[in-house]
């Protein structure tokens, strides 16, 4: 009963033609079938942020979003947030300058998540910061560092 | 997972006929869908993209009150100023829900369908038994770990916990779900499930919830959600509150009332004889702790949540004080 449906997804700004089957979801598509390994399957069930991408500018989790459901949006990946140049993008700068990580799994989904939550003015006090990252889960505890660049990518970008 | 077919509804119509179709479900933020459908529960053979609707997800808030379209997602209902002035109970309940990533997939709609977080129901490889899952096959929860299982509407077919936070501050300030044909009080939306488990909503195959309407009212506009949780953040209830205070003139004496648990119940659950003991009161804590026992009345504990039945009265008695200006 294997049917697989035609796909054109837009993601990092370019257009990507894909055969999936129906159930394929946004992050096995990335992994699998593009090859963007960046973005990490931790939990594979919407507990733990490792999948975070940002879908029309919004972090979601793709773990939890079919790839046939994001056909026609602007899917940004850990892969496409640096400048064309290779310079870092200032919250990638930060998570290295803070050693935010240790083992790193969680990192790409920190990443996308932080972006994302600076964007949205989510990072008034350390307070606030956990709270809108509290969908990113760090087995290795990482949190305070996590914290600290959030904070300072924040505040170089006011 | 199993496949399926995969369907893109172009009208509100089309998806309502395609969801007519044997084994057909409709797919929105798919934040509960997907997560079912991984874990074995949910083995649709057609899912029904109905993301890619326009003009359901919208946001209206007037005198009357609040209409918010079904596909309005979760993120930007909580972050909506009116809805911040006007429901802050609705607010809060969303914004304290989930994680930032849920909460810009998960709709309002679909937030409502969420199913139960039973770990007995959401492993069937495991547990076969599940009255939910399975009408007459059991229930593998009584006698297991139940920490976070119900203590209201359960009996020994089902103990499972109704998770969601926004639908008992909807229960509270008497929203209406609108099905289109037909509108429903939240409150009769869900059913009683404690001896029909397999049923949780009025929801017939072919209906779609078009979005929700909330009344305005001094109890809603003075209203709000205490969540009390195993952890700070990204965690369902272990109880909580809904609620929503109108004083008289006196500024002392109740005049409306409203409370609604969640995390506690086997659906959103209004605690009126909570509200009628109170109404015509002084707001004054003893007072207020005295009646918010009545909500425990005929609470079950099967074992380890049988600290709910006294955490829940106290989640109210605070939340009201809270909204009274008194804590």
């Amino acid at each position: 009963m294997t049917r697989t449906i035609q796909l054109t997804l837009d993601i990092n700004g370019h257009s990507h033609e894909l055969d999936v089957e129906p159930r394929v979801t946004l992050l096995d598509a990335l992994r699998e079938h593009l090859l963007l390994t960046g973005t990490k399957k931790g939990c594979d069930q919407g507990q733990c942020g490792a999948c975070t991408c940002h879908v029309d500018g919004k972090r979601v989790l793709s773990c939890l979003t079919l790839a046939a459901q994001v056909e026609g949006r602007q899917i940004t990946t850990i892969e496409g947030i640096a400048a064309e140049n290779g310079d870092l993008h200032p919250v990638q700068a930060a998570f290295l300058e803070h050693d935010a990580f240790q083992c790193g799994y969680c990192t790409p989904g920190q990443i996308m998540s932080a972006v994302a939550c600076i964007k949205e003015g989510h990072t008034g006090s350390d307070e606030e910061i956990r709270e809108y990252m509290s969908g990113n889960l760090c087995r290795c505890g990482a949190y305070n560092s996590v914290v600290a660049a959030v904070r300072e990518a924040a505040e170089a970008a006011r | 997972m199993r496949d399926f077919s995969y369907f893109r509804a172009t009208s509100a119509e089309d998806a309502r006929q395609a969801a007519l179709q044997a084994s057909a479900v409709m797919l929105a933020g798919g934040t509960t869908l997907l997560d079912l459908a991984k874990c074995g529960v949910a083995e649709p053979e057609a899912v029904i993209d109905i993301t890619h609707l326009s003009g359901l997800d919208g946001i209206a808030v007037n005198q009357e009150g609040a209409v918010i379209g079904t596909l309005a997602k979760m993120a930007a209902v909580a972050d909506h100023p009116d809805i911040k002035a006007w429901f802050p109970a609705v607010s809060e309940s969303l914004s304290l829900a989930a994680s930032a990533q849920l909460r810009n997939m998960a709709t309002i709609g679909g937030n409502l369908l969420q199913r139960t977080r039973c770990a007995y129901f959401r492993d069937p490889l495991t547990f076969p038994a599940c009255n939910k899952r399975n009408p007459g096959s059991g229930c593998s929860a009584l006698g297991g770990v139940i920490r976070n299982h119900a203590v209201l509407g359960v009996s020994e077919q089902c103990i499972a916990s109704y998770p969601g936070d926004l639908a008992a501050a909807l229960v509270a300030l008497d929203a209406v779900v609108d099905l289109g044909q037909r509108q429903v009080p939240v409150d009769d939306f869900f059913l009683p499930y404690d001896h029909a488990p397999e049923r949780e909503t009025v929801l017939q195959p072919g209906e779609m919830i078009l979005g929700i309407s909330i009344p305005a009212s001094v109890a809603a506009r003075n209203s709000t959600y205490l969540k009390v949780r195993d952890r700070q953040s990204y965690e369902f209830a272990a109880a909580s509150a809904a609620v929503g205070l109108e004083l008289e003139s006196d500024n002392r004496t109740i005049k409306d009332i409203r409370v609604a648990l969640g995390g506690v119940a086997s659906k959103p659950w209004r605690a009126r004889a909570v509200e009628q003991a109170l109404i015509g009161k002084a707001l004054e804590e003893q007072t207020v702790a005295r009646a918010a026992r009545l909500a425990m009345d005929g609470a079950v504990s099967y074992g380890d949540n049988l600290y709910k039945i006294e955490l829940a009265p106290r989640v109210i008695t605070r939340a009201i004080m809270k909204v009274g200006g008194l804590a």
